[in-house]
């Protein structure tokens, strides 16, 4: 039985509590929500707090609300958001999205700002500490190279969220709360360059909750390319937005996510989208140049290089999906 | 029924004529005995037993691929307050294996590891916690071999051989044999096709993680429970490691969560504990994790394939000769049988009159391979069925008519001279022709859509037993109370397939009582006669026969007394609805605890053993002992897929399976095991491989159930099964098997369709969308292997056909000699 | 190796819970590292939950909380505190088996049945939200859990005459 390491354990009430703890605790302390991205982590020995702060009891932390904007409690569960009908009606590429995260049974238990601050992955690192020492572990966890990238000093474990590209696109916003106050940063702020440092928040943070601007007249898909129909991250994701004028694009954002350590905003194809159609042939040159930015490598399910014509066949079909 | 040599007295002749009346519940579908107990959470498998005073084993293994132990430090270990025992490999030197010519593994490793995850060091603490925290202070120095991860490479010798047994260096087996006159059967063709084709490894993946609870007698015997479906073996080899009289060693198997040949070899975890066990005179469990499960593996064997096959222009074969290279990995396991397997089975489903099998098996740096749900047949029906495919589409047939064309005759001997019986392949195919709509459909359907037809055949159990010896195969014994309870011993194991059900069904039929008046005793040593165990598909057939014989000879017994007391001829009484009564009269009888009191006043305790050995097969030559069989199972399959053209992305939309089991025991569990068989065959056809990282000392890349890909909900398409039930004259009532046959089509058809959809052929198994693609753009339309190594071969056994006017032996001189002769 | 905290660290000792079981409080005590699936089957020998990877990559851990199916190998013993937690064991009751259970049975959707208990909870819960669900609800909702012998097939079939026959208030056959 894989087992976990022990730890303290708090349960706070307030996302103050949360944010004093975490200022006392220090670094060795780390947030557990649903506990479905870090338990296994912490089983597997490669994420080893000494205290988790659960924010189970934090039910301001809860709750969707709507007006023009949509506002997400970062604690509610994606199963809550997936069985929310209004949201998805409003923001169908993001219940696409979070619909298509692992299992039900698993979006019964985590949760959605979990899912933003997952941590990055990749299949040198998401095994066994008796694995791990097998390969001399790597630069992200006790090692010092990448074995994705031999000659790499980054490391390249990929970023396998299913809702972050579609915070990106929509155009969403962050909110951090800490002992010293709050900040509030647009989604894509909160990714780093690194497979390591991943995450722009600091170990003192908690993310109380997301903003989704009003969307007007834009349209959004989220399309994920995974082995199985349920369990798999996704080893390429295209979130895609487009507002059109008549036919034409008045303004888009195209997001890559799953093929680098990073979410990839695709500004070359959204530039060539700006004013243009969405005809057969545009869409097939969006696609291509938004391909670019995607560097998937061989540490993930899937061929790298499949991965990498794939995402530009997701990448056109999203747009194709967004014609009037 | 056949195996029963003794006259038919009236008693037997009476359940003769009963059952030519009818079956009372042969053919039915009975709710499993089991089922309540599984669906209520009672079953106990063995990570659910715990014991007073139990402690918990890890087991350290090793992290280096191939290397020789130079020193093991275990004094921090033993230091961590809670840990009671420490094991190492030197406790445990004699070796052990499932096959007598493959003894070859150790309980821990002694001088040399084999690959990551071979066990080297145990230990025993008061929990798992503490167990697991005591292997990391464990300090073990290695001296790092070089190591091969592929047969191609070691084939070739460079590397210090994993053993200092097989053939050649790291050449573990090395087999050639001819049947007949290949070279002139290509001669004769119209069509002569050669093709190299890969199947890649993959692993059982049972839901139930292997586990065992071993402790020591007051008396001093030892006692495991384990999740093994071959009791008896694991058994021999717990004696023979630790030189205890097997007397007085007695393995019990728990109900498996699912085997399909993963639990079907002696672990090593298993004699650890069984050792620890009696080091510390407490109970030791060890509960595997799934890593560890991929570490035991004994999984299909990756095989490179080459066949080459003479075709008439009527699609009738003229000749066939079949090279297969098997990757073993670090030990022997049931491979020499894995590599026959690989050659033995291409005769029986269409007739090859000339057959030439050349076969390899290579150990390499990874977990051992070894007998999976088909044990080494899927691979080179594989090659065949796709074979087939490309030979009908040369030749202009429809693949279904080619097929149906150069059927193996019902009866017939094989050229390899495996003996046919009952042979409904031909239905199986009609039958899913018509189903599937293929008339309309093969090469019709819109680019992307596509249908591929596939057939195979399997064994109903082994001919001959793992260890040499004349005794039955499965053994039961029915004991009759007074209160009208039937209580069967069986050694046989049920892992899910069903056997218990079985076993009771035959009982019940026999004596016409009720299944809740049977009791069962199953898969003990201790208390039930042997049962080889639940491999190549052999229970329903042995284990049937030996229930008949035994229920047959206790309803004996019982009718003659009734038979007196009723003051009617024996032959008359029928035994059903828990009564025994005349025929001709149904009002003249009495229940059955009443009859069963009547023949105990006049004959003593009535307790019958029955028993069954494989007849014969007409196979003489040395090799022969893989592939005979009492029956084959015929199974045939259309797949239909959709291929996205732009992600080669591979779904199966709907499949329609037909599969020849003689006769139903249970029926409902009949369809059970054509729709398991077909989901793991789609899972190998699409998803599943076993990969290891070369560039990183050969670590499996993908042990978790998260990245080694089974299929889900999501990927299981509606599957329409029909059952063709021509009662084979050597099966309990005609069955058998149906575990393991329905599999084999799945991965050909798929490979069959995809072709169907885009036109490209896929000769390599599994079928993943970059490969798909990458078909698609390549210049010949196909993806797979494009060369296959000189396996060697220095002498090839020749054996002459029946029709050649062989008797089934190898003549001498072997060839070698021969072409001297000739030559001079 | 990373260190693990030391034998005779705080956070090691145990807690004592009141742990709301199959309709009973049960007094257990245990360490806070424990997963619920670790307590259900060690501490309180209630073993008919299974586990297959202890990771979230199979639903053989399945269980109810409150209602809801959740993976027992992913949540600690402790936040199972105040909530209703339902096993395979609590599933028939005291006048027999549930009509899952029965469907199961007779329809053969149980192989090996180490799937099954997570299976049954799993689809009791599709039940509770949706009492006729189609096959693609099924295809869904169960998608998370795997199962090696069955093809699924049987299991579809045993929830829909389960099903129907719930409506009809009949239990079983
Ligand atoms: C088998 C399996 C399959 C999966 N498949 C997918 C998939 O397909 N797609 C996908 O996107 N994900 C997948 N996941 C990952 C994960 O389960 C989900 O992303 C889930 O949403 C994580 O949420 P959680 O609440 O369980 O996070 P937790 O595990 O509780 O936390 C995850 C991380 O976020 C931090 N954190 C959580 N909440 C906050 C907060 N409010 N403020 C600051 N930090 C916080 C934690 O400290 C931790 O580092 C899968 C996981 C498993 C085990
Ligand atoms: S990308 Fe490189 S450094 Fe990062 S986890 Fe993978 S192997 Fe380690
Ligand atoms: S044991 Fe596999 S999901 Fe919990
Ligand atoms: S019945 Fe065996 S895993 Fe589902």
């Amino acid at each position: 039985m894989m087992r976990l390491p022990p730890f303290r354990y708090h349960a706070p009430r307030t996302a103050a509590e949360v944010a004093t703890l975490l200022a006392g605790e220090g670094p060795e302390a780390m947030i557990v929500a649903g506990g479905t991205d870090l338990y296994p982590n912490m089983k597997r020995r490669h994420q080893m707090p000494k205290t988790l702060i659960s924010l189970r009891h934090v039910d301001e932390l809860r709750g969707v609300q709507m007006n023009g904007a949509v506002r997400l409690g970062a604690n509610e569960t994606l199963r809550a958001l997936e069985w929310h009908g209004a949201l998805k009606e409003r923001l169908p590429a993001l219940w696409t999205a979070v619909q298509s995260i692992s299992t039900p049974l698993l979006r019964n238990m985590g949760t959605i700002g979990g899912n933003i601050c997952l941590d990055t992955r990749c299949n040198y690192y998401n095994q066994n500490w008796e694995w791990r020492r097998a390969i001399d572990f790597c630069m992200k966890c006790e090692g010092t190279v990448c074995w994705t990238a031999p000659s790499s000093s980054i490391c390249w474990a990929v970023n396998s969220s299913d809702s972050v590209p579609v915070f990106i696109a929509l155009g969403a916003t962050f909110t951090l709360v800490s002992h010293e106050g709050e900040r509030t940063i647009p989604a894509l702020a909160m990714f780093g360059e690194d497979g390591i440092e991943y995450l722009t928040k600091r170990k003192d943070e908690v993310l109380t909750h997301i903003d989704i601007p009003d969307q007007g007249t834009a349209r959004s898909v989220y399309r994920k390319v995974r082995r199985r129909g349920a369990f798999d991250f996704p080893v390429a994701a295209v979130a895609a937005r487009v507002a059109l004028d008549g036919d034409r694009v008045a303004d888009s954002t195209l997001v890559l996510n799953a093929v680098g350590p990073k979410p990839v905003v695709c500004e070359e194809a959204m530039a060539y989208l700006a004013g243009k159609p969405l005809s057969d042939e545009v869409v097939t040159e969006a696609a291509r140049l938004a391909g670019r930015g995607a560097k998937p490598l061989d540490n993930t399910d899937h061929l790298s290089m499949w991965r990498k014509k794939v995402v530009q066949v997701e990448t056109r079909r999203a747009l194709e999906a967004l014609r009037p | 029924m056949r195996n029963s040599d003794e006259p038919l007295s009236p008693e037997r002749q009476g359940l003769r004529d009963q059952l030519a009346e009818g079956y009372q519940m042969i053919g039915k579908s009975p709710i499993k005995v089991d089922a309540m107990a599984k669906v209520t959470g009672q079953t106990m498998f063995a990570d659910d037993l715990s014991m007073p005073r139990m402690l918990h084993c890890k087991i350290l293994r090793s992290h280096v691929a191939y290397a020789r132990i130079l020193s093991i430090d275990t004094s921090a270990a033993e230091a961590l307050p809670g840990v009671i025992a420490v094991l190492t490999g030197a406790a445990m030197p004699i070796p052990f294996g499932i096959l007598p010519v493959s003894q070859d593994e150790h309980a821990l490793c002694l001088d040399r590891v084999r690959f990551v995850g071979d066990p080297v060091v145990a230990v025993a603490a008061v929990d798992e916690e503490t167990a697991f925290e005591a292997i990391q202070r464990i300090h073990v120095e290695y001296e790092k071999l070089e190591p091969v991860f592929d047969p191609t490479t070691a084939i070739e010798n460079k590397q210090e051989p994993l053993h200092d047994y097989g053939d050649d260096g790291n050449v573990h087996k090395r087999v050639s044999m001819e049947f007949g006159e290949v070279e002139e059967a290509f001669a004769a063709a119209d069509l002569v096709l050669e093709d190299t084709m890969f199947f890649e490894g993959n692993t059982h993946l049972p839901m139930e993680q292997h586990a065992s609870l071993a402790w020591r007698e007051a008396d001093g015997r030892l006692t495991i429970q384990s999740s093994t479906q071959t009791p008896h073996y694991l058994h021999k080899a717990m004696s023979k490691v630790l030189e205890m009289p097997p007397s007085r060693v007695r393995v019990i198997a728990c109900p498996n969560g699912g085997g399909f040949g993963g639990k079907s070899d002696p672990f090593n975890h298993e004699i650890v504990v069984a050792k620890l066990a009696l080091m510390t005179n407490r109970p030791v469990k060890i509960a595997l994790t799934r890593e560890e499960v991929f570490y035991c593996h004994r999984g299909r064997h990756p095989v490179l394939m080459h066949v080459k096959t003479g075709f008439r222009k009527d699609g009738s074969m003229t000749g066939m000769h079949f090279q297969s290279l098997l990757d073993g990995g670090g030990y022997g396991s049931y491979g020499v049988a894995s590599t026959y397997y690989t050659g033995a089975l291409q005769t029986v489903t269409y007739k090859v009159p000339a057959y030439r099998f050349d076969g390899v098996r290579c150990f390499t740096n990874k977990p051992p391979c070894g007998p999976k749900r088909g044990h080494g047949t899927p691979q080179p029906r594989f090659a065949l069925e796709v074979q087939l495919d490309k030979a009908a589409v040369a030749l202009g047939l429809d693949p279904a008519d080619l097929r149906l064309r150069t059927l193996h005759p019902a009866g017939g001997i094989t050229a390899n001279w495996l003996q046919v019986g009952s042979m409904g392949l031909g239905p199986c195919i009609e039958k899913v022709v018509e189903a599937s709509g293929w008339k309309d459909k093969w090469g019709k359907l819109p680019a992307g859509k596509g249908v591929g037809l596939a057939c195979s055949s399997y064994i109903s159990g082994a001919g001959l037993p793992i260890y040499w010896n004349a005794m039955p195969h499965s053994g039961v014994t029915v004991q009759l109370d007074r209160g009208g309870g039937v209580a069967v011993f069986c050694g046989e194991t049920d892992i899910g397939q069903g056997s218990d059900t079985v076993l009771a069904m035959v009982v019940a039929e026999v004596l016409g009582v009720d299944l809740a008046d049977i009791r069962l005793t199953v898969a003990d040593t201790h208390t039930t006669p042997v049962d080889l165990g639940s491999y190549s598909s052999r229970v329903t057939v042995m284990m049937g026969h030996a229930a008949f014989q035994a229920a047959e000879r206790a309803r004996e017994v019982v009718a003659r007394s009734v038979a007196k007391r009723l003051e009617v001829p024996a032959v008359r009484l029928r035994f059903a609805e828990n009564r025994v009564f005349d025929v001709q009269d149904p009002e003249n009888g009495m229940p059955f605890p009443k009859a069963v009191q009547v023949a105990e006043a006049e004959h003593g305790t009535i307790a019958m053993a029955g028993s069954y050995t494989p007849p014969a097969s007409p196979g003489k030559y040395r090799g022969a002992g893989v592939g005979p069989s009492p029956a084959y199972s015929y199974s045939a399959a259309v797949v239909q897929v959709d291929v996205d053209l732009e992600t080669g992305v591979v779904a199966v939309e709907k499949i329609w399976v037909a599969h020849d089991v003689g006769q139903s025991i249970n029926e409902m569990l009949v369809i059970g095991q054509v729709e398991g068989g077909v989901y793991m065959g789609l899972g190998e056809a699409l998803m599943e491989e076993m990969s290891y990282r070369s560039n990183r000392f050969g670590v499996h890349k993908i042990p978790s159930m998260l990245e080694y890909k089974s299929p889900t909900t999501h990927e299981m398409p509606p599957v329409e099964t029909f059952l063709i039930e021509s009662p084979d004259p050597n099966g309990p009532f005609g069955a058998k098997e149906v575990g393991q046959g329905p599999l084999l089509p799945m991965m050909p058809a798929v490979a069959n369709a995809v072709f169907d959809a885009v036109g490209v052929r896929v000769d390599e198994v599994p079928v993943t969308p970059d490969k798909v693609l990458k078909a698609m753009q390549a210049k010949d339309k196909r993806y797979g292997p494009k060369s296959f190594p000189d396996l060697r071969i220095t002498e090839t056994m020749r054996v002459k056909t029946l029709e050649q006017g062989g008797d089934g032996t190898a003549p001498r001189p072997p060839r070698a000699e021969k072409q001297e002769v000739k030559s001079s | 190796m990373k260190p693990a905290t030391e034998p005779d660290s705080p956070a090691r000792s145990k807690v004592q819970m009141i742990l709301r079981v199959n309709g009973e409080s049960h007094d257990v005590a245990f360490v806070p590292h424990k997963t619920l699936l670790e307590v259900l089957r060690e501490d309180m020998r209630l073993t008919g939950t299974k586990h297959g990877c202890e990771l979230g990559e199979c639903g053989t851990c399945t269980i109810l909380v409150d209602g809801v199916p959740r993976l027992s190998c992913l949540m600690l013993g402790l936040e199972s505190d105040g909530h209703d937690i339902r096993t395979i064991e609590g599933m028939a009751g005291a006048c027999g088996a549930h009509p899952l259970q029965t469907a199961f049975a007779e329809l053969g959707a149980a192989q090996c049945g180490y799937c099954t208990p997570g299976f049954l909870l799993a689809a009791e819960a599709v039940l509770a939200r949706d009492p006729t669900p189609s096959r693609a609800t099924l295809v869904e909702e169960l998608g998370g859990n795997l199962c090696r012998c069955t093809g699924y097939l049987k299991i579809y079939e045993a929830i829909e005459l389960a099903a129907a026959r719930m409506q009809k208030g009949t239990p079983d056959a």
